[in-house]
């Protein structure tokens, strides 16, 4: 005869709250870790899909997921020239927030190497890929921009031709893709105002020294278009992604990127494994922190409870010791309620998480095998949270069932 | 070969506290049930009755002085001769003023708990129990929750897991005490048929003086001495 069963369907109704709390404890601890994944798979996802095998990074930095990463977009024609390198792209990657339809809109503006790269690479669930060099776009679903909207960004207008879904960047933001240049555009636009002090800010400055007197033309330039001064610094991209040719030698292609003192290279592979040292350290372990403190939390929770339904029973618990019921009989009546209570807890967390997280506004992905390792935990907790019944239970006098 | 008594306390002694707080609960009380017979325990409260009763049920270990039950010495002093668990199990039925049934079990569940601690397999442990309920005219309420009862219909469960493992010492204390008098009648006149149809050595424990007739035997009890009282006649062995 099994006792703890016959006792859970006699207070049914006082299990059945507890398990639903111990059950959004649990959601809440399983959802952290899909959190986790989620921001992993969210962060390596550029980097997975952009399909590099190297990526050329300012030198000493640690690339544009870690920290501002400039180099000239020049660079794109100097890595074509390394033997065994068979395609190389600029990576432009910058996030805006700008004001849609009354509503914030933050997306991450991503840069394709336009024509060489329109995108195809992208998962499309809608529409196609860019199709001309200039005011075009592809966006994530999560940003709501319907397929054939105009969005304004800068000075021009853009349209979605084609829609993702699920392409977030490492902060949750949806991901817009452009060519480059209307990436850098949107990047580097700026009011006419602050061009115009700008061209003055350079006549004054040309002005100030002996180069303005001794050549007045250069004034004329000074006032004139950025792009038309030698002496300004040529756009500037985030990175330049390199392609190998099939059965090149990596290494040997490293090794002679390696001898540039301007750029860092680095793999895919080392490229998320910054990103993951990095960004998503952080919020692993504080993630992690929590998920220890919730699984503290449950584990007194389920201690508690599971002590007071003993106590409630002590008269019936010392009455079966009076009959000679073995003390296994009694410990695994408590110890069975406390995984019973586990159990019921975790599959309603498995059941309520199953519609509550797809509706969280960033990715919560439940592995499997996290789902294996939060059972057991869950079986080990509810262990250690019979044990403080089980040791009232255990010092229960027979004689108790006389005192009343 | 005369049976081994049922129960038999040799010079028990039974003392609570020490020093300036120390209370003699019993003294001395030597006492021999045989099989079959239904012995009335009757005294003031604080006597002892219920000291001697809870030491016989070996719940209240004596201070000195020995218990045998059946015939195997369980008891010597405060030293437990035998693992006294299994030996409760085995050897005794209890039944208290009030049922003590177990409330998330059923009628039926509640007697055959009793079978299944002492390794009954649960298909026979169901048999008996289910006997043993229509044997105490509740085999009707079987699946009733013991709310679902009536005082003397939880009382006879109690009886009922008393007699559930054919124990040869019931002891009950005070069983009809929560009864109105008809009905707690009735209990001690089963308890009487218990013991004579069963050869189990019955104890009881009571201050309900209309029932004695019921009793082979009477004991009275005052300050932790026993007597026997003389109207009443030891049952044969």
């Amino acid at each position: 005869m099994n006792l703890a069963v016959r006792d859970i369907r006699h207070n049914a109704g006082r299990f059945a709250f507890t398990s639903v709390g111990i059950g959004l404890l649990l959601m809440i601890v399983m959802g952290m870790g899909g959190i986790y994944r989620g921001l992993i798979h969210e962060a390596t996802l550029l980097v997975d899909r952009v399909g590099a095998d190297l990526w050329i990074v300012q030198g000493n930095t640690r690339g544009p997921f870690a920290e501002i990463s400039r180099v000239p977009a020049s660079l794109e024609d100097r890595a074509r020239a390394v033997p065994g390198v068979a395609q190389a792209r600029r990576f432009v990657s910058h996030t805006i927030q700008r004001e849609h339809e009354g509503r914030p809109l933050r997306m991450v503006v991503q840069g394709l190497s336009w024509p060489e790269d329109r995108g195809d690479w992208v998962t499309l669930v809608a529409g196609r890929p860019l199709r001309q060099a200039h005011y075009e776009m592809i966006a994530d679903q999560s940003l709501n921009l319907p397929l054939g909207s105009r969005i304004r960004l800068g000075k021009d207008f853009y349209q979605v031709v084609g829609l993702t879904r699920g392409m977030v960047g490492s902060g949750g933001d949806g991901l817009t893709f452009f060519t480059v240049s209307d990436a850098m555009a949107i990047q580097f636009d700026q009011p006419g105002e602050a061009t115009r002090l700008d061209r003055a800010a350079r006549r004054a400055r040309v002005e100030a020294v002996d180069l303005g007197r001794l050549q007045p033309l250069q004034l004329e330039r000074a006032a004139g278009l950025a792009k038309g001064i030698p002496a300004l610094a040529p756009p500037q991209v985030s990175a330049v992604l390199v392609t190998l040719q099939p059965g090149a030698d990596v290494a040997a292609v490293r090794r002679t990127l390696a001898t540039w003192p301007d750029i860092t290279v680095y793999s895919t592979r080392e490229m998320k494994d910054l990103l993951l040292a990095g960004m998503v350290d952080k919020a692993k372990r504080q993630l992690g922190l929590f998920r220890v403190l919730l699984i503290i939390i449950s584990t007194i929770i389920i201690a508690l409870i599971i002590y007071t339904l003993t106590l409630d029973k002590i008269r019936d618990i010392a009455l079966l010791k009076l009959i000679g019921a073995r003390n296994s009989v009694i410990g695994g009546l408590i110890l069975q309620q406390a995984l019973l209570m586990g159990a019921f807890g975790y599959g309603l967390a498995w059941w309520i998480g199953r519609y509550a997280f797809p509706r969280f506004p960033r990715l919560v992905l439940i592995d499997p095998a996290d789902l294996v390792n939060l059972a057991i935990i869950v079986v080990f907790i509810s262990t250690l949270a019979s044990l403080l019944g089980i040791w009232k239970a255990m010092n229960v006098e027979p004689n108790t069932v006389l005192s009343a | 070969m005369n049976p081994p008594p049922a129960v038999e306390v040799t010079r028990l002694r039974k003392v609570y506290g020490s020093g300036h707080t120390e209370i003699v609960a019993m003294r001395d009380a030597t006492l021999s049930i045989a099989p079959g017979e239904i012995v009335g325990m009757f005294g003031p409260s604080g006597s002892g009755k219920s000291t001697l009763l809870t030491a016989m049920a070996l719940i209240n270990p004596p201070t000195s002085g020995q218990i045998t039950i059946g015939g195997i010495a369980v008891m010597d002093g405060p030293r437990a001769l035998v693992d006294l668990r299994a030996f409760r199990r085995q050897h005794l039925g209890f039944v208290f003023q009030k049922a003590n049934l177990i409330p998330f079990l059923t009628a039926l569940e509640n007697v055959q708990i009793a079978l299944e601690v002492n390794d009954v397999a649960p298909r026979a442990a169901r048999k008996r129990a289910l006997e043993l309920l229509d044997y105490l005219g509740v085999g009707p309420r079987a699946g009733n929750l013991p709310v679902a009862l009536s005082g003397g219909e939880q009382q006879r469960v109690a009886v009922a897991r008393a007699l559930a493992n054919e124990p040869g010492l019931i002891l009950a204390d005070e069983p009809t005490a929560a009864l109105d008098g008809p009905l707690g009648r009735q209990v001690m006149e089963l308890f009487a048929k218990i013991a004579h149809e069963k050869n189990a050595g019955v104890i009881v424990v009571t201050h309900d003086h209309r029932t004695l007739d019921v009793f082979d035997r009477i004991l009275d009890v005052e300050d932790g001495i026993i007597q026997i009282r003389e109207d009443s006649q030891p049952a044969k062995s």
